[in-house]
């Protein structure tokens, strides 16, 4: 009976329900939000339907007055900036620790090897809800880390450590630092270690090996890490909302308060825009970086 | 690691190296082997350790509102992966062996959801589904998580399909079976380990799901993570270590037997 059924059928029939489900529920969803964000808001924080305004956007930067006129307002910007801020922090730290790591990974035994990847995978499939708390439990005011100081008696009052950008920076880190490692491992893998050992035979100091032969070999998998950690972490929302305060806010939490307290959904939609906006930055950022690397390579 | 002298010209040593990977390890691991340990501690102020007890953990499975979410959760996941692995093996079979235009739109929107911050299509769906006056709970949770567990569960099973030798089906309808008879009785056989490995991966990510579940969720659909979130928002119970703890050990053992299937196929 299949044998009957043209190409296209066949196509449409397997291939459609997965098309026709993220298609309803995902991509249609987008297109609506996108539509809310340049739509009117009525007093409850609704949407008027049909009555198309750019207030949303003019509010990440502006605030009406009564008058009606407009006055700058740098809170919502602050926020944005924060957030790119911290996620920039947290890519940065996470290559600092990731790098070493991978390149540890990529000079042990194919027994080691495996044993090592599976330990650097597991963390990212437990719940990320529940390894964010257990840092509130390491963080808090009567924590383990202040715990510890105060009885090492380096500290006599408890650090402010939790409900500060810090504990943010660390969360994140904490989330996403496997998407770094993975992917530089995977480019350095299958480095040829004679590689390296005869640019140690050719006399060269182990700064310029690192630089001329192991970088270069693991920039394709730097670029990916970089990525896989800025994206998540610009658009976080368990961690900031666990670790952090109100002055550590960032455009996740931003985005899920106008659902919710502060309700207004023209601009949550436009916010999350602009995080979109953002990751779409990012990714092309990333797509050119791996065209040029690619290029000087071959 | 063989030779341990100090030779400048060992390849798989390098300064600091082996600080940052301990590093890493300690930081990775050290937060969750707290949070198990605190779990079986006596005392009430959840970071002090007394003695040795299971008493949380009794507390717990006594607790109505703990056994309800884990009841929701498993509902959830079950719901979700089952049917999101079934709509990405047709998929994913379809896939390797058709070309037509668009197929890389396709595959882009197949990983869509996993591409953008997970609380952009959350609140983006909220509003779709607000906006057609659907009531927010089980259901619309289900739907969600169906659409975000579609790539968990295509990606490995896509990947067991490239590993697949294309001439093993040639052969079977060389040897007059119907394309559909030489699916059920060649590729799926073979394709098995990959679609339980995607099943199983696809289950933990919706079971762990917290931000998509409480943007969609109502009432009636307050899984595990909605509650321990609520928990750990109104303040510090060792109750939430006994459940957090489970959580993990649930998810660690899944993603055990999930890597275990994947790697059985790939020794072939």
């Amino acid at each position: 009976m299949a044998g009957r059924l043209s190409r296209t059928k066949i196509r449409a029939l397997l291939i459609g329900p997965a098309a026709a489900v993220i298609g309803i529920f995902v991509v249609i969803p987008l297109m609506l939000m996108a539509w809310i964000s340049i739509q009117g808001r009525d007093y409850s924080g609704g949407v008027i339907w049909g009555e198309l305004s750019g207030e949303a956007y003019l509010r990440m930067i502006f605030e009406r007055e009564l008058d009606d006129s407009l006055a700058v307002n740098f809170n919502y910007v602050l926020i944005i900036l924060r957030s790119v801020w911290l996620s920039f922090l947290t890519t940065v730290i996470s290559l600092l620790v990731g790098f070493p790591t991978a390149l540890f990974m990529a000079t042990r035994t194919p027994k080691w090897k495996a044993i090592l990847v599976f330990m650097v995978t597991l963390p990212f499939w437990t719940n990320l809800l529940v390894r964010n708390y257990a840092w509130i439990l390491l963080l808090r005011d009567h924590g383990a880390i202040n715990g510890t100081l105060s009885w090492l008696g380096i500290i006599s009052e408890p650090l402010p450590l939790l409900h500060t950008q810090l504990a943010v920076a660390i969360g994140l880190t904490y989330s996403f630092l496997p998407f770094m490692v993975l992917p530089i491992y995977a480019s350095l893998e299958k480095m040829d270690l004679r590689l390296v050992e005869s640019a140690f035979d050719l006399y060269a100091t182990r700064l310029m090996t690192l630089r001329r032969i192991i970088i270069p070999l693991a920039v394709p998998g730097i670029v990916a890490g970089c990525i896989l950690v800025f994206v998540p972490s610009l658009g976080a929302y368990v961690t900031p909302e666990l670790l952090g305060g109100g002055k550590t806010l960032m455009i996740g939490n931003l985005i899920g308060l106008q659902f919710g307290a502060a309700r207004n959904w023209p601009f949550g939609a436009a916010l999350g825009i602009l995080l979109l906006a953002l990751v779409m930055i990012s990714l092309t950022f990333y797509a050119l970086k791996l065209k040029n690397t690619g290029g000087n390579t071959q | 690691m063989s030779n341990g002298t100090k030779h400048v010209g060992n390849a798989r040593h390098w300064p600091g190296m082996l600080l940052a990977t301990a590093f890493f390890f300690a930081y990775v691991y050290l937060p969750i082997v707290i949070l198990i340990a605190l779990s079986f501690n006596e005392n009430r102020t959840v970071t002090v350790w007394t003695s040795f007890s299971f008493d949380w953990y009794k507390m717990a499975f006594q607790n109505r509102d703990i056994i309800n979410a884990a009841g929701n959760s498993l509902l959830i996941a079950t719901v979700a992966s089952t049917t999101a692995t079934v709509i990405a093996t047709l998929a994913a079979v379809r896939m390797s062996v058709d070309n037509f235009r668009g197929k890389t739109v396709f595959s882009g929107l197949i990983a869509l959801p996993i591409t953008v911050p997970e609380i952009v299509p959350a609140v983006a769906t909220l509003m779709f589904f607000a906006s057609l006056g659907v009531t927010l709970g089980l259901g619309t949770v289900i739907i969600a998580h169906i659409a975000f567990c579609i790539p968990f569960a295509y990606l490995p099973i896509r990947a067991r399909l490239e590993g697949m030798d294309p001439r093993l089906v040639e052969a079977a309808t060389d040897l007059y079976a119907s394309p559909v008879k030489a699916f059920f009785k060649v590729t799926l056989p073979l394709l098995l380990p990959g679609i339980l490995s995607g099943m199983v991966l696809a289950f933990i990510i919706s079971l762990d799901d917290f931000v998509t579940t409480f943007f969609l969720g109502g009432a009636g659909s307050t899984t595990l993570p909605i509650y321990i979130f609520g928990l750990v928002k109104t303040g510090v119970t060792p109750e939430v270590n006994a459940i957090s703890s489970l959580m993990l050990l649930l998810s660690i053992s899944l993603v055990s037997l999930s890597l275990f299937l994947g790697r059985d196929q790939s020794r072939k």
